[in-house]
């Protein structure tokens, strides 16, 4: 069961973006995607390789999204958040 | 080449001339609290030439030196990729002809959110400029747990570092002094050499290449790390206009880069962050992160899929009732005010052309100036508190998606909102809106909102000509639907506008969305009422002069050339009779009948008759047509022109039943009746969509900083307005006859 479960996520994803997180997941950051005026604007922000980010939720129409990241609040629409490869991390223990 | 010179004139500098502090910071730091509260009422604010960014400059004295502040828009980083975040790299490298170079920059930080704010303050000090850095909303951060060693970050940064709560006036004679100090020091800070060696040696070599910019000037090494850094940035693209060959240069030497591990753009993100998050460690502490504070329960309350709309559309609804309800009142005081001074005029002036300059031109202009204040005022009361608590940007987070359909953002949607009362204070509140091109389409779409002064003009003409029929026992009214139709034609229009706009003139990458969501705080009433101060006083000194000029244009243009003499002896005869004397009662149709003439034979009536061939085809005559030249500079207008060619005089208001009649009354030559339905749906379908707002056209003149967007505004607008009502009437008679 977990076996076939798991070849099943490897088919439809082969990688995991931000905007898939569910409320209150914690991940950190692979690697964000591109080197467009985007991309910079992401890792001006701070979203870079090894951070660590929680996902808060979606506005109420669906897009776009809300994230917690270095101690701060930032928000992004989905489209832009499908740049931030991500790796889904245990929940938080403190949360 | 770790220590820049100091420039000549900084270091010959002498106690007479100013100094010159730049102030400079993230949004939502507080680095506007900071700046007029030590600035104080001095500040002046002003566009810097030819583009669209605000200029706020403030002169002080202290401990005997005078002292110039300016204060450079917020943003989280310094590398440019338009010309407008261009502006605030050239002030602080001293390459504007019109601020000087700063003697210190002030970076201006938010206490509890340090790693990302010193992310601008590594680019400060790579610009080898004396800085100080202020850590604002200290209390805030207190509260959330936040400490830090102030002194052991003031020296691994090697600059002082002060705590201040701008909000509630603490800290600032610190920073006062701390300014004074460092400002004349001229000690230029070693510059943090964070990037590897590789790095500067591109630098280096690029000097063979770029020796001097276009003024003969050496291109500063901030510049020249920019080119390597900011893959198609604005530095790049404006230094290739002069050398072709910079652009393959820079792919090769990020090439080079790449193959040294230092691949750009991700370089510098990376170790400006390594260096915050290292120079932060063993003095600061990070905010303890509480998944149940206050802040965050209200925030999940207030972007809730349900109760998070519901609370917006209250505070929408009750921004909008102010504007259109509670500033009622305000006007109305106005207007008394205006009639008081004008009755004062009338008892000491004779009648004659001086008397009409000064009440129907001077008086009436500043009226119409003032008139807007109390709106303004409202509305940035409203957008300061909302902006000041921090739920401005979780009205862009709620409306994003809403916004995107016709492409813009988020932000777009409280300007627009506004303007559905007044776009004069709806295109003002387009400030923040960053993206240039979202912020034009925004201001251009703005006036097509229905305004409350297209009111009156529906409320005549529905009750004039269309039948008071009710369906469903009398709970829905023809009236009410016809008013509905015309007050959503607007916003109706304005989608495809805004989408073709967006697709054409303005078409560009969609600009990112990534917003930072502050904290929640209460509001400061300091902060509140200086925004409301700065607001009202940009209008009135701005967009009043030529709202003021326009005014008396418009009075020259009805009052010329025609001969006034015979009405001003009925006037004085008039004016000389005792109240009640029977005698006035066949004055006063001839007074009208007189000045109904003159209108009519007036520069503003011969251009009505001019284009009557125009309007023909609305189903308009020329008395129409003068009433809605004459409304051109303001819709509302239009009842007192009409009234004044009916022969009723001027001051007829949009419920008179006698100018109603005269309307129903009113017929062409042959006897047929002028207006029918189609023509009064043809007339309210040209007033929805028309640009018949002079203030409106001034504000977007003050706001783009150019005369192209106004014009543009007003051609596009009077173009569909004359399609639309063109198409209602020709269908409608056609249709409905």
């Amino acid at each position: 069961m977990a076996e076939r479960k798991a070849t099943v996520n490897a088919k439809i994803e082969p990688m995991q973006t931000l905007d898939r997180l569910a409320e209150g997941q914690v991940a950190r950051i692979v690697a964000i995607h591109g080197d467009d005026p985007l991309a910079m604007r992401l890792m001006e922000m701070g979203l870079l390789d090894d951070e660590r980010v929680r996902m808060l939720g979606f506005a109420p129409l669906g897009d776009p999204l809300e994230i917690e990241i270095r101690g701060y609040r930032l928000s992004l629409r989905i489209r832009e958040a499908q740049r931030v490869e991500v790796e889904p991390l245990p929940s938080d223990p403190a949360a | 080449m770790a220590v820049r010179p100091v420039p000549q004139d900084a270091a010959a500098s002498n106690a007479a001339r100013p100094l010159s502090v730049a102030f400079i910071g993230n949004p939502n730091t507080g680095k506007s609290t900071v700046f007029n509260a030590l600035s104080g009422l001095t500040s002046r604010i002003g566009n810097f030439p030819g583009v669209t960014v605000e200029k706020k400059v403030g002169r002080v004295k202290w401990e005997g030196r005078a002292i110039d502040l300016i204060d450079l828009p917020g943003t989280y980083s310094l590398a440019p990729r338009s010309l407008d975040e261009m502006v605030s790299v050239d002030v602080l490298l001293g390459r504007r002809d019109d601020v000087r170079r700063p003697d210190l920059v002030v970076c201006i930080a938010d206490a509890s959110n340090l790693e990302r704010n010193l992310y601008l303050v590594s680019q400060v000090l790579d610009m080898g400029l004396p800085a100080i850095l202020v850590l604002n909303m200290w209390d805030l951060a207190e509260q959330c747990g936040v400490r830090v060693d102030v002194a052991g970050l003031s020296q691994r940064l090697g600059i002082p570092v002060l705590t201040t709560e701008a909000h509630r006036r603490q800290g600032l004679d610190a920073v006062r002094h701390a300014i004074v100090t460092a400002a004349q020091n001229h000690s230029v800070n070693s510059r943090p050499r964070l990037f590897p060696e590789a790095f500067y040696g591109e630098c280096e070599r690029l000097t063979a290449l770029l020796e001097r910019d276009e003024d003969g000037q050496p291109v500063p090494l901030y510049l020249r790390e920019r080119l390597l850094l900011d893959v198609g940035g604005y530095v790049e693209k404006q230094f290739a206009r002069r050398a072709a060959e910079l652009g393959p240069y820079l792919a090769e030497a990020r090439q080079r880069l790449a193959e040294a591990g230092c691949k750009v753009p991700a370089i510098e993100a990376r170790i400006r962050y390594q260096w915050a998050r290292g120079l932060l460690d063993g003095v600061a502490t990070h905010a303890e992160r509480r998944a149940d504070s206050s802040s965050d329960k209200l925030d999940r309350l207030l972007t809730h899929r349900i109760a998070g709309l519901a609370i917006f559309g209250l505070i929408m609804f009750l921004m909008f009732q102010a504007l259109y309800t509670w500033a009622g009142p305000f006007m109305g005081w106005i207007e008394a005010l205006q009639e008081l001074l004008a009755g004062g005029v009338e008892a000491v002036l004779p009648p004659g052309a001086l008397r009409s300059l000064v009440v129907d031109g001077v008086i009436a202009g500043v009226g119409g100036v003032l008139l807007f204040l109390p709106q303004i005022l409202l509305l940035f009361l409203f957008i300061a508190v909302l902006e000041d608590c921090g739920y401005m940007a979780r009205a862009a987070f709620l409306m994003d998606k809403l916004m995107t359909r016709v492409g813009l953002s988020g932000k777009s949607f409280v300007p627009l909102m506004s303007s559905f009362a007044c776009a004069v204070p709806g295109v003002m509140a387009t400030r923040v809106i960053e993206n240039p091109r979202d912020r034009m389409v925004t201001i251009l779409v703005a006036p097509l909102m229905s305004c409350s002064a297209r009111l009156p003009v529906y409320v005549l003409l529905i009750g004039a000509f269309i039948p008071p029929v009710t369906y469903a026992g009398g709970w829905v009214s023809l009236h009410g639907l016809v008013l509905f139709a015309v007050s959503s034609l607007g916003v109706l229009v304005a989608v495809p506008v805004a989408w073709l706009l967006k697709s054409t003139l303005f078409r560009g990458e969609t600009p990112p969305f990534v917003m930072e969501l502050p904290s929640y705080k209460w509001p400061s009433l300091l902060v509140v009422a200086h925004r409301v101060y700065d607001r009202g006083r940009a209008f009135v000194t701005r967009a009043g002069t030529l709202i003021f000029a326009t005014s008396v244009v418009v009075w020259a243009a009805g009052y010329f050339p025609g001969d006034h003499s015979e009405l001003d002896r009925v006037q004085a005869q008039l004016e000389s009779l005792e109240p009640g004397d029977e005698r006035s009662s066949a004055l006063v149709p001839l007074r009208n009948e007189l000045s109904g003439r003159l209108i009519a034979d007036s520069f503003l009536g011969r251009l009505g008759r001019t284009i009557e061939p125009v309007v023909r085809p609305l189903g308009w005559d020329w008395k129409l047509g003068v009433g809605v030249v004459a409304s051109f500079p303001a819709r509302e207008v239009v009842i007192a022109t009409l009234g004044t060619i009916y022969s009723l005089g001027g001051d007829v208001s949009e419920q008179d039943e006698s100018l109603m009649g005269a309307m129903q009354a009113a017929t062409w030559p042959d006897g047929r009746k002028v207006y029918n339905v189609p023509v009064a749906l043809s007339v309210m379908v040209f007033f929805a969509l028309c640009a018949q707002c002079g203030a409106t056209l001034m504000v977007i003149k003050r706001e783009t900083n150019s005369w192209r967007w106004p014009v543009f505004t007003f051609c596009y607008m009077t173009a569909l307005a004359y399609l639309g009502a063109l198409l209602t009437y020709q269908v409608g008679s056609r249709w409905l006859l």
